[in-house]
């Protein structure tokens, strides 16, 4: 079994630190619309201003998805993605970047379908430097937490606003990498991120973890990213992202230039926005 | 670790505290659901140790869902198949046509203990929708319904119903537009109003505690049976069968006679237009291990872990899930799963309908279409006990041009 050993994620956040300012991370689904034109918007992200990306890995019932992600999960799924090439996609990407930290996010039964020890290997080979699965809970650590700590992997834990405190020593535990914590008691792209109490939230995990804190769900435009910024170690955008991704199609929902240019023009702004939010 | 192995002897001892059976089970949810499932399990596991708590249900049991239900001994279709002696544990019989109601008025009561006046439900064949919409009208309750638009459609009935008894009813229009996305959309809900809202889940499936909580609130229907048949035969049945969709009906029935060696049961999936075709729901016999909507349990998936879309003409069956109970008691033998398709369901229906007059759900007609095949071979003496689990008057738009063009009408 090899292990994970690229610090990425350590890097990255340590160059944050000394650059005093708080990072972006942009989600988008993996293959969406389609394999060729995802792997060029994820190919154009850092130059754009990405610090880090969450790769979504597409699943028919995204449960904790709003609307605008499960129609990127089913864009990608149409067009024949699958977690063996969201897999084949990093492996892409690496070929032209070693730095950008790629953390994969979804749900588990993909994983589980596809063999999580097999899973875990291909990953690590790929490039892929973290893991964020909505549907487990520190309850089911055992399925994928565990062995992926075992081989040295990030495994990236939410955290949310019904995370009492006598929850949180229990999602920190067996967090690595960072913490993620979901600014709304909701869905992806649904609410907009409540700035004072996510702030305050902040503080709170910060009291109890050396670990950095990353912030999402709801943070949509540049002004939000760079509030968010100033307090939290980073700001992921998603449905924002995949939202400019739809609007781009054609009408039989094929990507272009279009689609790379202004997904790229949108992620300019975001990362201007937290650039300026020096703290 | 496993309190529930067949080794202990007895398949009635599970799930374990992290509610497994077996391998199968968990709660497999987003971490803003956790702490409110873990809150939901606390709740169930102090008012089940409450002798109060039951009484008051038992209560609602005898006053008003009409319980016991009848254990009736189908005279006319025993003589039709002339082998086994037939019975229909009449649970259509119960308010609002279903089974359903026996769990909603426990999670009703569960919910109000808890101080939550807000629900939500996701329904198929919106026997449960309309079950907790019932129950939300006598206890006051705001009441909220996810349905797939498709079932929207073709349950028309009980989509008014549940309009009339004050609930809002949301049609649901991503994916196939069933109960799987139905449930998807309530947890979403749920998600997003996490403080508030008791999500009454309608089947043996979901995070723990709801499987093991459905299913000790739907085993009245096999106490119930086990004391009847005592009353009419001086014994055990010899044979239990029934539908499955998620499986509350089924657990219900079964759970109470998991022990009893002697008794063979058999649960029937919905083979759609046949397990060979693709397009059916019948998770067990065409499904493999997975997760989904916060347990593990067989699913209908493709190699790439994605869900498929199930299909039946029952929209209670049509789900690509399965309680987590019934794959462990499928995995290690003590029930036989086996399936009826669309068709055959169909000629059950209007059999029933025919012989009996009782008019069955098109759920429980999966039942009977598998009784009909093994009920000729099986000896005179031989007690067979079915569960009529829902009325079919739901069924009648969707069923009557159907057995118009096969010459049953």
């Amino acid at each position: 079994m090899i292990t994970y050993d690229a610090i990425r994620l350590e890097t990255m956040f340590q160059r944050l630190s000394t650059d005093r300012r708080g990072g972006l991370g942009v989600f988008i689904t993996a293959g969406d619309p389609d394999a060729k034109t995802s792997l060029e918007i994820l190919s154009a992200l850092p130059d754009a201003g990405a610090d880090m990306i969450e790769l979504g890995m597409p699943f028919s019932d995204p449960m904790a998805d709003g609307p605008a992600i499960q129609a990127s999960s089913q864009r990608a799924l149409r067009a024949g993605g699958s977690l063996q090439s969201t897999i084949e996609m990093v492996r892409a990407f690496r070929e032209t970047n070693t730095s950008t930290p790629i953390v994969l996010m979804g749900y588990y039964n993909p994983i589980y379908s596809y063999d999580v020890d097999r899973f875990l290997e291909d990953a690590i080979r790929a490039g892929v430097d973290g893991l964020i699965v909505v549907d487990l809970p520190p309850e089911e650590d055992a399925e994928l937490c565990l062995p992926s700590l075992k081989v040295g992997l990030p495994f990236v834990r939410l955290a949310t606003p019904t995370t009492n405190d006598g929850r949180l020593p229990i999602v920190f535990s067996n967090t690595t990498g960072f913490v993620y914590y979901v600014s709304v008691t909701g869905i992806t792209g649904t609410k907009a991120v409540p700035t004072d109490l996510v702030s305050a939230a902040v503080a709170r995990l910060k009291s109890q973890t050396d670990l950095p804190i990353a912030v999402g769900f709801g943070i949509k435009t540049p002004t939000q990213a760079a509030e968010v910024a100033r307090y939290a170690d980073a700001a992921i955008v998603g449905t924002a992202i995949v939202n400019t991704i739809a609007d781009s199609l054609d009408k039989d929902g094929h990507g272009g230039k279009k689609t790379i240019s202004s997904v790229i023009r949108l992620v300019r702004r975001l990362a201007d926005g937290v650039r300026g939010a020096r703290r | 670790m496993m309190a529930n192995s067949a080794a202990a002897n007895t398949f009635r001892e599970g799930p374990d505290e992290n509610g497994h059976f077996g391998i199968f089970g968990g709660r497999y949810v987003a971490e803003t659901l956790m702490p409110l499932i873990l809150k939901v399990g606390k709740a169930w596991t102090e008012a089940k140790a409450e002798p109060e708590f039951w009484a008051e249900l038992k209560s609602f049991h005898k006053h008003y869902i009409g319980r016991p239900s009848p254990l009736y001994f189908a005279t006319r279709l025993t003589e039709y198949f002339g082998g086994a002696k037939l019975y229909f544990k009449r649970d259509e019989l119960n308010h609002t046509g279903a089974h359903k109601i026996n769990n909603v008025m426990g999670q009703a009561l569960l919910a109000r203990r808890m101080g939550k006046t807000k629900i939500i439900a996701e329904t198929g064949a919106g026997q449960h929708g309309v079950a907790t919409a019932t129950a939300c009208a006598l206890f006051n309750m705001e009441c909220e319904i996810f349905m797939g638009a498709e079932d929207v459609s073709r349950q028309k009935p009980n989509v008014d119903r549940m309009r009339l008894l004050g609930a809002e009813v949301h049609p649901v229009k991503s994916g196939s537009s069933t109960l799987k996305d139905a449930m998807n959309e309530a947890l979403r809900y749920w998600v997003s109003n996490a403080e508030t809202h008791f999500y009454i889940i309608g089947t043996v499936a979901g995070p723990h505690p709801y499987p093991q909580m459905v299913r000790d609130f739907q085993c009245i229907i096999g106490e119930e049976t086990r004391e009847q048949m005592h009353e009419a035969e001086g014994r055990l049945p010899d044979t239990l069968v029934a539908c499955i969709g998620g499986g509350s009906n089924a657990m219900g029935l079964f759970h109470p006679f998991l022990d009893e060696q002697g008794v063979a049961i058999y649960g029937v999936e919905a083979a759609g237009h046949g397990i060979d075709s693709g397009a059916h729901a019948a998770s067990l016999t065409g499904g493999r291990p997975g997760v989904l909507h916060g347990n593990r349990t067989y699913l209908l998936q493709d190699d790439d872990g994605q869900i498929n879309e199930a299909h039946s003409i029952s929209a209670g069956l049509d789900y690509p899930g399965i309680g987590p109970e019934h794959s462990w008691l499928f995995e290690n033998g003590r029930v036989t799963y086996v399936s009826a398709t669309d068709k055959e369901a169909l000629d059950a229906f209007a059999l029933c309908s025919r012989k009996e007059g009782i008019i069955p759900a098109l759920e429980p007609s999966h039942a009977l279409a598998f009784v009909s095949t093994i009920i000729s071979d099986l000896p005179k003496d031989h007690l067979i006990v079915m569960n009529m689990c829902g009325r079919g008057d739901k069924d009648l738009e969707a069923v009557l041009p159907r057995l118009e063009e096969m010459g049953k009408l």
